[in-house]
């Protein structure tokens, strides 16, 4: 194992290379960029053995990894923002083909106004599409996540395709020591791919065919009840992948919770400025829970973690405008709801565009809430 | 563009037939027709209107493609048709995605199968219409053609969005009535030329670019062939009627895709690496009244703009069929 | 039960709709006249002209009665004639 201090698309990239994967198809978008330009050095090396497609959209981009994935090929894209927004249609065309794509998004802010710094509005908004969501902390769990989404997605009980969610410029291009785990050791812990759908002349299928009112309703059924078998899936990836790297995953990452009567809720590498936060204020009654799966949204850990706390207070980097609060507060309510003794709610708006976020606006939430706060607050609004 | 009218033997015919010469209509050349596939990739019980052009061009494609294709399709009348689920017209792999991506998707194909080592083994089409080919579809498949994927674009033109009720598209002709370029008052139907994609290809680079009709299907089914062979991108345009968007009896529908050509229409040729030619010169050529006249679509065009329609293909017969 | 992504494996599968009863006049090959030129044959597009060594038949299973054979036969040996049912 090499460990070297890369910025977080180059983690990403890393992991593809590790995963030896066999189409790639791209298009640059900041702050996406550098993970499809690390993999075409790679390509340009040889030191993967990829087809890279430099299509010239994001549409394109999930076109064509629809249509290789769906001929047999372990296929790889990146975007963001304006990107993941362009290929919303294919979203849903992907998971209900039950095609196992691993996609990169760095989390920036949606136009207009123009911007393209850091929050998790993007993705956020393609909560609904089918697809496996996993938020991470550090480039650390970029590298690492990508290589369990593969093992997740292709699992035959699973075929749901994944979308590793890593802060656009806060990970993608910040340098932090990654730990660069061994080929054969990946190797071991994923499979070659075995496609469970294939165009393949030899056995011809159709795929993409019209469904009216008498089967479509069973199509989505089957596939949250494919959703849901990830929930076991991802813990088990998480757990194996801990057995031989040491760095262990699950849905949801608890710090500081066993006493905790303020419970802090975030997705992403916001986590990271929390924990600080925390371990600045020493204080146990205080503790985090990261959503790291956030599609399929572990509703009765979340439940079962919550149900004895005294306040719950969510900070998240997206806004339902209408709603006037953040998917996460609205999935954290709905998970407690008509528990008996239900925590007071706070949620937290914070981060758009890429305000920072720091430890003092964290302080902040947590005195607010201590003061008794409750409903919907905007962190650093001017 | 110039280009030389090199009439090859296949299309050549001793003697004309009952209506103009085409290598399928002149019973003397049968031997052609023989050569055809039997194979049918394409099977019957497709929900295809009666007389429906689009699918015989599907049918002639398979046909000269053979069973090693993976073929990917765009949202549109042939995609609905053949794959109400669970059942499907295909006999070959096939993929549908979404309207304005088949080039894009048979990009990924291609890239996988070559990945996969199999691409010498397997033939790759991308099928749309004309709205999913010239206008939605057109990114897409500039992409792929510019990007050099050994695959080819077929698109079947029936000259509007038919699968949706007959809207315009860009490939709609000049003065065609559509359900959203109407007739009225203030309006004689479409009112811009239809856009002219085969060359906007050809601009591309690309190596095999080839017009047809289905009312031609050895010269059509010759040019599958020649893009499949082709190594790299090609693109076959294929003139495709549609007797409930035109306004014609279903039996009429392969005579008037003849009379396109006949009168000038539509032109059969293809581009092998940037050489033009011609590959059918009709007979005598018919006034393009008899094509306009017999569709509903053209029918309330008066004789002013039928003098323009004539002008303009008169223009492109000399350039073309004149020395 | 649906197909996994919704894929279908029988392929060729719209064979089980049988639109033969979409016609309204049916064709009638009358051989005598045949030239077995194969017109009728390449421009189906219902793949309904049947041809064997020399011989042709309607597949009436799936016909709809369009015309176009009987149109395109140089020869006029197809005959369009109304639908009994």
């Amino acid at each position: 194992m090499a460990t070297d201090v890369i910025h977080g698309s180059k983690a990403v990239a890393e992991a593809v290379k590790l995963c030896d994967v066999d189409v790639i198809a791209a298009y640059p978008i900041t702050p996406q960029t550098r993970i499809s330009e690390s993999l075409a050095k790679f390509a340009a090396t040889g030191a993967i053995r990829a087809e890279y497609i430099k299509v010239e959209s994001e549409h394109s981009a999930m076109s064509a990894c629809i249509g290789a994935s769906a001929t047999g090929a372990r296929t790889f894209t990146a975007t963001s923002s304006q990107g993941l927004a362009y290929m919303f249609e294919l979203l849903f065309v992907a998971s209900g083909m039950r095609l196992p794509i691993v996609m990169a998004n760095a989390n920036r802010a949606l136009s207009a106004p123009l911007n393209i710094w850091n929050d998790q509005q993007d993705s956020v908004s393609a909560r609904d599409c089918g697809w496996i969501q996993i938020y991470v902390e550090t480039n650390q769990e970029a590298l690492d996540s990508v290589i369990q989404a593969y093992r997740i997605s292709e699992n035959h009980e699973i075929l749901i395709p994944s979308m590793v969610c890593l802060d656009g410029y806060v990970l993608t291009h910040t340098m932090e020591p990654v730990d660069i785990p061994e080929q054969d050791l990946i190797e071991k812990y994923l499979p070659p791919f075995k496609p469970a759908l294939s165009l393949d002349p030899d056995s011809p299928i159709t795929l993409g065919a019209f469904a009216n009112p008498s089967t479509y309703m069973e199509f989505r059924y089957e596939q949250q009840k494919a959703i849901e078998r990830s929930f076991k899936a991802i813990e088990a990836a998480g757990k194996e992948y801990g057995k031989l790297t040491g760095r262990e995953y699950g849905l949801l990452e608890e710090y500081n919770l066993d006493d905790a009567e303020i419970v802090l809720i975030t997705m992403g590498s916001l986590a990271g400025t929390v924990k600080e936060t925390l371990a600045s204020l020493n204080d146990r009654r205080i503790g985090l829970l990261r959503v790291r799966a956030f599609r399929p949204f572990p509703k009765d850990d979340v439940r079962r973690l919550l149900k004895d706390v005294d306040k719950v207070a969510v900070i998240e980097k997206d806004i339902s405008v209408g709603l006037g609060e953040g998917a996460l507060f609205s999935e954290i309510k709905s998970s407690l709801y008509g528990l008996d003794s239900q925590p007071s709610m706070a949620g937290f708006i914070a981060g758009l565009g890429g305000r920072d976020v720091t430890p003092e606006d964290i302080a902040g939430v947590v005195k607010k809430v201590e003061k008794g706060f409750e409903g919907t607050g905007w962190v650093g609004l001017k | 563009m110039k280009v030389a009218v090199d009439v090859p033997s296949y299309v050549k015919c001793r003697q004309s037939c009952r209506a103009s010469m085409s290598a399928v209509r002149c019973w003397r050349f049968k031997r052609n027709v023989k050569d055809v596939s039997e194979e049918e990739l394409f099977a019957p019980g497709h929900r295809g209107c009666a007389g429906c052009g689009c699918t015989v061009a599907m049918r002639l494609a398979l046909k000269a493609s053979g069973k090693n294709t993976i073929a990917t399709h765009a949202t549109g009348c042939m995609e609905v048709v053949s794959s109400p689920y669970p059942e499907t017209a295909w006999r070959i792999p096939w993929i549908h995605v979404a309207f304005e991506n088949s080039a894009a998707v048979a990009s990924g194909v291609e890239a996988a199968l070559k990945a996969l080592g199999k691409k010498d083994k397997v033939n790759v089409i991308a099928f749309g219409g004309d709205g999913g080919t010239v206008d939605i579809g057109f990114q897409a498949l500039s992409g792929a053609m510019e990007r050099g994927h050994d695959l080819t674009y077929i698109c079947y033109d029936n000259e509007a969005y038919m699968n949706t009720g007959v809207q315009r598209s860009g490939s709609t002709p000049f003065g065609a009535a559509t359900t959203t370029s109407p007739v009225g008052a203030v309006s004689l139907g479409n009112d811009r030329p239809k856009k002219d994609l085969p060359a906007i290809v050809a601009a591309h680079g690309v190596g095999y670019v080839a017009t047809a009709s289905v009312a031609f299907p050895l010269d059509y089914y010759e040019k599958v062939k020649r893009a499949i062979a082709h190594k790299g991108p090609s693109y076959i345009h294929v003139h495709s009627s549609c007797p409930p968007g035109w306004g014609i009896p279903s039996e009429k529908s392969i005579e008037i895709l003849r009379l396109a050509v006949d009168t000038g229409m539509w032109v059969l040729y293809e581009i092998v690496d940037g050489k033009g030619r011609i590959t059918y010169k009709p007979a005598t050529k018919h006034p393009v009244e008899e094509y306009l006249k017999v569709q509903k679509r053209f029918r309330h065009l008066d004789d002013e703009t039928i003098a323009k329609i004539q002008e303009s293909i008169d223009k492109r017969w000399s350039e073309l069929f004149e020395d | 039960m649906v197909t996994l992504g919704g894929h279908i494996k029988e392929t060729g599968s719209t064979t089980k709709t049988k639109t033969g009863g979409w016609r309204t006049f049916k064709p009638v090959i009358h051989m005598d006249k045949c030239v077995d030129c194969g017109c009728c044959w390449i421009f189906c597009p219902d793949m309904s002209i049947l041809r064997k060594d020399g011989e042709y038949s309607v597949d009436l299973e799936y016909c709809k009665g369009c015309g176009i054979c009987s149109r395109e036969c140089p020869t006029g040996a197809i005959e369009m004639v109304l639908e009994e049912k």
